[in-house]
């Protein structure tokens, strides 16, 4: 039987306090919080209240290693992340956790890291630590697409990774805008460009789920093992202790088993539609 | 019988020395009792409350009372009502948070009720019911709260319904554990008596509160040819030899279209079932906003809401809805849990308002993967 998550789990926010919001783009911020010693993993969500308006599933998308404050990067899609989004600095914010599956430690080898839009946050803390073992492991790449260039999540910090560090970082955007003289169209087709040693590559991918989907079959065409390809996956989520059952995917309970899960455990189940 | 715990017997009037013996205790003893057309599970207070020559009469879809001329006291089957709805209430407040400061205070609501509840009369079915929810819900304060201290007295089923199909689950019709005390209700024409069997020290110091005899081999003989009786009143079967397999192969099969066509995506079968334990969120606040409360309230993977992510909801379709009920009850939540998410208590069956019948739809999805 599996017994996993079956310590007492309170389902009680704790209070935080926002120290920062930096806005990121139009309707997305990045909140830093006074959490005091609050220890997670690359890859792990919080469950974040604004209490009277509702509480919804964040990752974390700060550094888990160099102390800086808890960072949450947040979208404002909806009637509780436009609340969230919203706050200043000085105000409160409930939250619980971290939960969920990390990302698996940096592995030797290469690592290809594929965000699309917001799915950069989740990945960031896994980049951070994978710059920190450069020297241990093969290339660092990562591939980033987003809708237009106004829309790059943690663009100056891009910028800098690109000219200080020896990741290989390259950027695509759906539509172009004028004076945009980088790449254009889908991620995949950045992919089709890198040579990857196939048999060498770990991959960690976060973003749309139709994005994961077609970068995952074509990086298992391309020969990467499917029990190497880890992808975050996002359902509805309103306990994350594996308690109110709305995260389902066929045998998994993704705020348990997941967010962050093995291609070759899920790529069945994201085939069949409405799963 | 398939326990070593002491057994006696007593007659059918001490039922009401038994509840007293579990109010005395402290106990507010939940059991089976008449409502609005059924027999639904509410706190009572002495044996008068229980359906006596009461019995019901369920098909797929139909569910009637109908009186019954030996004076059982058990002598019916599962109402729509399970033991959930006392153990993981439709409605829990999980905390509640005063705002009027500058820092927000947040107050955990986990509770155990003001008295221990004692159930009576609860079935083999709904024992595993139980136990599955202790699993599943192991990690939930407010669960575990309720669940603490309650007291189980258990009735070997003496009435099966045409929908159940406990035998071939293996949970029933004989309760086999997670009770203080079992009871087997033996009717006659002259004697009107139950078996008494205890479990656990709870069970045996109420067992000493009561006026038994002894039991002889005859009760005990009859007891067995009651239990046989009920296996054979069953109405439905399911085959368990790899169904969890061959549902989880079934996933893009056809007949889940075939389903949707009849399914009114309603949710009943999911309120109705003992296991389902799924849940919603809600905050509430006043209006000075100063005070919120986080509610949390039973949902069913029938609805749209349910599975909404991502800019709208994964499972749109009905027959997607349906295939995940059915899947996570016969297959996934083995995966997920260790067990089968049915113990074949047949409520679905019986308040699906158009008849859908989970045995005869496994059946279908069987034949499909074995022709
Ligand atoms: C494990 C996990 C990690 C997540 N991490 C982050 C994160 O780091 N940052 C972040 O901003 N979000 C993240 N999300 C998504 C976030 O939880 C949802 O956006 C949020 O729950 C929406 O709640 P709401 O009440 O604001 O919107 P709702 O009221 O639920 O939705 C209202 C409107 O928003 C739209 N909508 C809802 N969800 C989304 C969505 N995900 N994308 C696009 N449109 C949507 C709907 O179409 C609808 O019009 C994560 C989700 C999961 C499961
Ligand atoms: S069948 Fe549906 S409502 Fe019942 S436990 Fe499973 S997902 Fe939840
Ligand atoms: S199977 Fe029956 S009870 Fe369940 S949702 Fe469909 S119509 Fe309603
Ligand atoms: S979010 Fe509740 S079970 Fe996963």
């Amino acid at each position: 039987m599996d017994t996993r998550g079956h310590a007492p789990a309170s389902l009680l926010p704790r209070p935080m306090r926002v120290a920062r919001v930096v806005t990121e783009m139009a309707g997305t911020v990045t909140i830093e919080l006074e959490a005091g010693a609050f220890a997670f993993a690359p890859g792990q969500f919080v469950m974040v209240s604004s209490p009277g308006v509702g509480e919804v599933p964040i990752s974390i998308s700060s550094d888990p290693d160099d102390g800086t404050p808890l960072a949450l990067t947040i979208r404002a899609v909806g009637a509780t992340t436009a609340v969230i989004a919203a706050v200043s600095e000085g105000s409160w914010l409930g939250i619980r956790g971290p939960y969920g599956t990390a990302w698996p430690d940096i592995p030797e080898g290469d690592l290809l890291l594929m965000a699309g839009g917001l799915g950069l946050a989740p990945l960031r803390g896994a980049f951070l630590r994978a710059l920190r073992a450069q020297e241990r492991i093969g290339r660092v790449i990562l591939l980033y697409g987003t809708r237009e260039p106004g829309m790059i999540l943690f663009d100056r910090e891009l910028l800098g990774w690109m000219r200080q560090t020896r990741a290989e970082i390259h950027v695509t955007v759906d539509q172009a805008h004028p004076g945009w003289t980088g790449n254009v169209g889908l991620i995949t087709t950045l992919l089709e460009r890198e040579r990857l040693d196939a048999s060498n590559t770990t991959a960690f991918l976060c973003g749309p789920e139709v994005m994961m989907r077609l970068s995952a079959r074509q990086l298992a065409a391309l020969g990467v093992s499917p029990s190497r390809i880890h992808l975050s996956l996002e359902r509805h989520m309103a306990c994350a202790t594996a308690q109110c059952g709305r995260c389902q995917l066929g045998p998994l309970i993704l705020c348990r088993d997941g967010p962050v899960v093995r291609h070759s455990d899920v790529g069945r189940a994201l085939g069949i539609a409405e799963l | 019988m398939e326990h070593d715990g002491e057994l006696r017997a007593m007659g059918a009037e001490a039922l009401d020395v038994l509840i007293a013996a579990l109010v005395a205790r402290g106990y507010d003893v939940i059991g089976p009792t008449v409502r609005d057309g059924a027999i639904d599970l509410h706190k009572i207070h002495g044996m008068g409350d229980l359906p006596i020559g009461v019995t019901d009469e369920q098909e797929a879809g139909r569910y009637r009372l109908a009186p019954r001329a030996d004076g059982a006291v058990f002598g019916f089957s599962n109402g729509p009502s399970s033991w959930k709805r006392h153990l993981h209430p439709p409605q829990t407040r999980l905390w509640h948070a005063d705002l009027s400061g500058d820092r927000p205070v947040y107050v955990s609501d986990v509770e155990a009720p003001a008295r221990p509840m004692a159930f009576l009369g609860v079935r083999g079915c709904d024992l595993a019911a139980i136990a599955i929810l202790d699993t599943v819900l192991a990690a939930d304060e407010h669960y575990q709260a309720r669940r603490q201290n309650v007291a189980v007295v258990a009735i070997n089923c003496g009435q099966a319904g045409a929908t159940c199909f406990c035998a071939s689950m293996g949970t029933g019709p004989a309760a086999r554990s997670g009770f203080d005390l079992a009871l087997t209700e033996l009717v006659g024409d002259t004697k009107h008596e139950f078996l008494i069997e205890t479990a656990t020290p709870l069970g045996t110091s109420l067992l000493a509160e009561l006026p038994t005899r002894t039991a002889t081999d005859e009760d005990l003989a009859r007891a067995a040819a009651i239990l046989e009786t009920t296996r054979t009143q069953m109405g439905r079967t399911l085959e368990t030899a790899g169904l969890k397999e061959d549902i989880a192969a079934a996933a893009e099969s056809p007949h889940w279209q075939e389903v949707a066509a009849r399914c009114l995506t309603c949710g009943n079968c999911t309120m109705v079932c003992p296991t389902c334990f799924c849940t919603e969120m809600e905050d509430t606040s006043d209006l000075t906003g100063a005070h919120a409360e986080r509610w949390r309230h039973w949902e069913s993977c029938f609805t749209l809401d349910f599975s909404y992510a991502m800019g709208g909801s994964v499972r749109h379709s009905p027959a997607s809805r349906y295939r995940q009920w059915l899947t996570h009850k016969l297959s996934t939540w083995e995966d997920q849990f260790g067990t089968s998410g049915c113990v074949g208590c047949g409520r679905c069956i019986a308040w699906c308002p158009v008849g859908i019948d989970i045995t005869a739809e496994a059946k279908a999805l069987q034949a499909e993967a074995r022709p």
